[in-house]
């Protein structure tokens, strides 16, 4: 029970961390804490009785969770650099149309 | 918009977040303390069904057998994230800085030995914990240190052989499920005396397939940053 | 195991075929687009022959794995998911043909089209989808094609709005996720309709429903969570803004809809009328907002937000028979008008170099049959008969009286009101005479013709809207079929 608090309260921190992050670095960081929270409530959650067997199927949920959260940091880190490498390309906003 | 105005509105926003942040963490703890000490999910049933599967470790049984279209799913998601990412690759791969000696020799002796326990957790997967994506990343893993240790060939793998390795996890998927639709069963469903087979080899294809794309991933990155480091290079060094 | 009757694979191709179309297409790019065309082709059959086989048999089941629910994965088709199938079909088959010559005159490689293939998959796999946690993973694949899709643009702006989508899309998917969590250790499965039996309303039934609302909401653009949407769909590649617009941002929606009969079935009306209030606001808010653009596909955009507002005011009005099929219209009328309002908007951007409403000059002279698509597509979002939009309004104005709540219904006709003020504002300015040249060759042919075919889609829609509304039952019904199909 423990466990899933402190899930809960990484959860609540990063989010909180994601609503005031500006540079997009932090926010990533933010979220993948978010993300370790939430594994860690299913994971703390499936063990609830001491003694007892583990449930397998919220552990297969976190393998899945966490290859998708892997999939996603790593699209939101090239975005990101994709956004830092045109900062120094002035052309852009040049360009007919880009006009608001 | 004067300053001190936004400073207050940025402690304002900082106020607010951290007070709405809190509410949901006094609900959310509520609600856990509030849960049933007794499981009420799925194991037993599992257990049950267990002997089937193919596989004698549940967690296993669940993601290759019982719920296998979520990691079919899954691994698609992986794929998909890694074409995204070439759509926005940009740049040359440059030959790392000189690694030194320590980065070098480790990469020699541990490389081997990463390769040895990626087979290992791939084999033991079927009765122990481990599987495909623990393998797969230990292998991707592997790859990272030689690359930054300095050795070329992670890099190697490309074009025709590179694409058949990145499609072979869900093309190993969409194969068994078909080929059992077409005799007539549910789609993912496996004959039960050829189940243990059949997820060893769909096992070996994703991790196969997870190694490579998180091993691209991790190049496309690099890649990011050398073509960023390009622009202001003539800042940066002295 | 027992042999199935035959036809009921449809589920499996529907969700098998985009995704072997994707690897293929990645293989071999330079059979990339003619895949992809194919399938979208194959897709239409495949959704049709569902919604035939759910019509005559009732809802369907399929249980993946051969283990069935709560143990395995269970797909559910039923009228609902058969049209909204047929109708993503038709969307992806015109926006690709359209591709094809729009990515020819951009720098836009070949990788579009499996990723494009994803999409469709993810979107067929989450309509048929009966499973929280396999919802999930769905809209995990959803959003992240969505994502990797906008990025193609290339620009400072879209690649900005991409990361901001991307970001608010995984704290929403982590906060649905958390949900599921709470659901799963609750009721102990994770199938709907057995959730549906087990959920009781405990404290942690009670913060799941919030967590996956508010992350459905923000994946959804719900007001005032929509600040990801105008900058995703307008900086976007135009066939890119048509997929997301029609079809990505009522996915969110659709679950929302599908928790709202099963596990949170019991969930107290302050709920609904607040879902429904929010609704209100987005219609309002984003008119307003499209009222005041610069740019047209920015306008679009609002509009968006705004019809969206729409598909909300059903949580309020759940009680009546028609909200259902009101906003099931609405979601057919919508996704065919705003996919060829985008498509035109394209091509008036391709022809002119630019998408700036004032300088909308002589495109009634030049480019006759985009202008006519979107005009009828904008008569469509005003909601004038005989188009689908207007059914569903008419639908939803009927459920608000039945229920003796008037509110709603003066929503649904401002929102019409206001929708009205700024398809003409475009239009207006489309009418215009300038000297300045249009090169009329940027949008050939295939592509006007598109969204042509789409805006006339949208409008006769209402002609074939009384069998599709009798297809789609009242909210008791849906409810009842779906609880009693789960019987093996």
């Amino acid at each position: 029970m423990l466990y899933s608090l402190a899930g809960i309260a990484l959860f609540c921190i990063a989010l909180r961390a994601v609503i005031l992050a500006t540079a997009p670095l932090r926010a990533i960081l933010a979220v993948n804490v978010m993300s370790s929270g939430v594994f860690l409530v299913l994971v703390a959650l499936a063990r609830r009785t001491p003694g007892l067997v583990a449930d397998p199927v919220p552990h297969a949920m976190v393998i899945t969770g966490i290859v998708v959260a892997v999939s996603a940091t790593a699209m939101a880190i090239v975005l990101t650099q994709r956004l830092r490498a045109n900062v120094s390309a002035p052309t852009v906003e040049d360009t007919p149309g880009a006009g608001p | 918009m004067t300053n001190p105005e936004r400073d207050t509105l940025a402690r304002l926003a900082r106020f607010g977040s951290t007070l709405a942040v809190a509410l949901v963490f006094a609900g959310l703890a509520f609600a856990m303390l509030s849960l049933p000490a007794e499981p009420t999910g799925l194991a037993a049933a599992v257990r049950a069904e267990l002997p089937g599967t193919g596989a004698a470790n549940p967690v296993t049984a669940v993601l290759l057998n019982f719920r296998g279209y979520d990691t079919l799913l899954e691994i698609a998601v992986l794929l998909l994230a890694l074409l995204a990412i070439w759509t926005m690759r940009r740049g040359q791969l440059r030959p790392q800085r000189d690694p030194g000696d320590v980065l070098e020799s480790l990469a020699s002796i541990q490389a081997p030995v990463m390769l040895v326990v990626a087979g290992y957790l791939l084999w033991a997967g079927g009765s122990a914990p481990g599987g495909a994506f623990q393998a797969g990343g230990i292998l991707a893993a592997a790859g990272v240190m030689l690359v930054l240790a300095g050795s070329g060939w992670p890099q190697r793998l490309s074009g025709w052989p590179l694409r058949v390795a990145l499609v072979l996890g869900l093309s190993a998927f969409i194969c068994v499920g078909v080929a059992v639709v077409l005799g007539g069963q549910e789609f993912l469903a496996y004959p039960a005396s050829g189940a243990a087979t059949i997820i060893l080899v769909l096992e070996i294809c994703a991790t196969v397939s997870i190694a490579v794309i998180l091993l691209d991933m991790f190049l496309s990155v690099l890649r990011g940053r050398a073509s960023r480091t390009d622009t202001t290079a003539s800042i940066d060094q002295p | 195991m027992t042999a199935l009757e035959p036809g009921s694979t449809w589920v499996v191709w529907l969700i098998v075929s985009p995704l072997a179309a994707a690897l293929i297409a990645f293989l071999l790019p330079r059979v990339a687009a003619a895949i992809a065309l194919a399938n979208a082709l194959f897709m239409g059959v495949a959704a049709l022959a569902l919604l035939d086989l759910v019509t005559e048999q009732g809802p369907h089941r399929y249980s993946l794995g051969g283990w069935g629910a709560p143990l395995g994965i269970d797909l559910y088709a039923d009228p609902l998911s058969g049209v909204l199938l047929v109708v993503a079909a038709v969307v992806v088959l015109a926006t690709l043909f359209y591709s094809r010559d729009y990515l020819a005159r951009t720098a836009i490689g070949p990788l579009f089209w499996p990723i494009s293939l994803f999409l469709h998959a993810a979107l067929n796999a989450l309509l048929l989808s009966a499973d929280a946690f396999n919802l999930y993973v769905t809209l995990e694949l959803l959003s992240l094609s969505a994502v990797a899709l906008v990025a193609l643009a290339d620009e400072q702006r879209a690649v900005a709005a991409a990361l901001r989508y991307l970001l608010a899309s995984i704290v929403a998917s982590l906060a649905y996720l958390l949900g599921v969590a709470l659901l799963y250790h609750t009721a102990g499965v994770l199938d709907l309709a057995a959730l549906a039996e087990r959920a009781t309303w405990t404290p942690a039934t009670w913060a799941a429903l919030g967590l996956m609302t508010a992350g459905l909401a923000v994946k959804g653009a719900l007001f005032p969570v929509h600040f990801w949407l105008p900058g995703a769909h307008s900086y976007a590649p135009s066939p890119v803004s048509a997929l997301l617009s029609a079809l990505v941002v009522k996915a969110p929606f659709y679950v929302l809809l599908r928790l709202w009969y099963a596990p949170f079935a019991g969930a107290p009306e302050a709920v609904g009328t607040l879902l429904g209030l929010l609704g209100a606001l987005a219609i309002v808010w984003g008119s307003l907002q499209a009222l005041r653009q610069a740019r047209l596909k920015l306008l679009i955009a609002y509009s968006t937000v705004a019809q969206i507002g729409y598909l909300f005011l059903f949580f309020p009005l759940a009680q009546s028979r028609s909200a259902l099929q009101g906003v099931t219209v609405f979601i057919l009328g919508h996704a065919l008008a705003k996919a060829a309002m985008f498509l035109a908007a394209g091509n008036m951007h391709k022809c002119l170099g630019h998408d700036r409403i004032q300088d909308l000059h002589r495109v009634a002279r030049e480019l006759p049959v985009t202008l006519a698509a979107f005009a009828v597509g904008g008569v469509c979002i005003m909601g004038l008969p005989p188009s689908g939009n207007f059914i569903g309004k008419w639908l939803l104005i009927e459920a608000a009286f039945a229920q003796g709540e008037w509110g709603w219904a003066v929503v649904v006709v401002a929102g019409g009101l206001l929708s009205a003020a700024y398809v003409f504002r475009v239009l207006g300015h489309a009418f215009t005479v300038d000297d300045k040249p249009v090169d009329a060759s940027g949008a050939p042919a295939s592509m006007a013709w598109a969204a042509f075919a789409l805006a006339l889609l949208a409008l006769t829609l209402g002609v074939f809207a009384a069998p599709l509304i009798d297809l789609i039952g009242g909210p008791g019904e849906t409810a009842v079929a779906h609880l009693s199909s789960r019987e093996p």
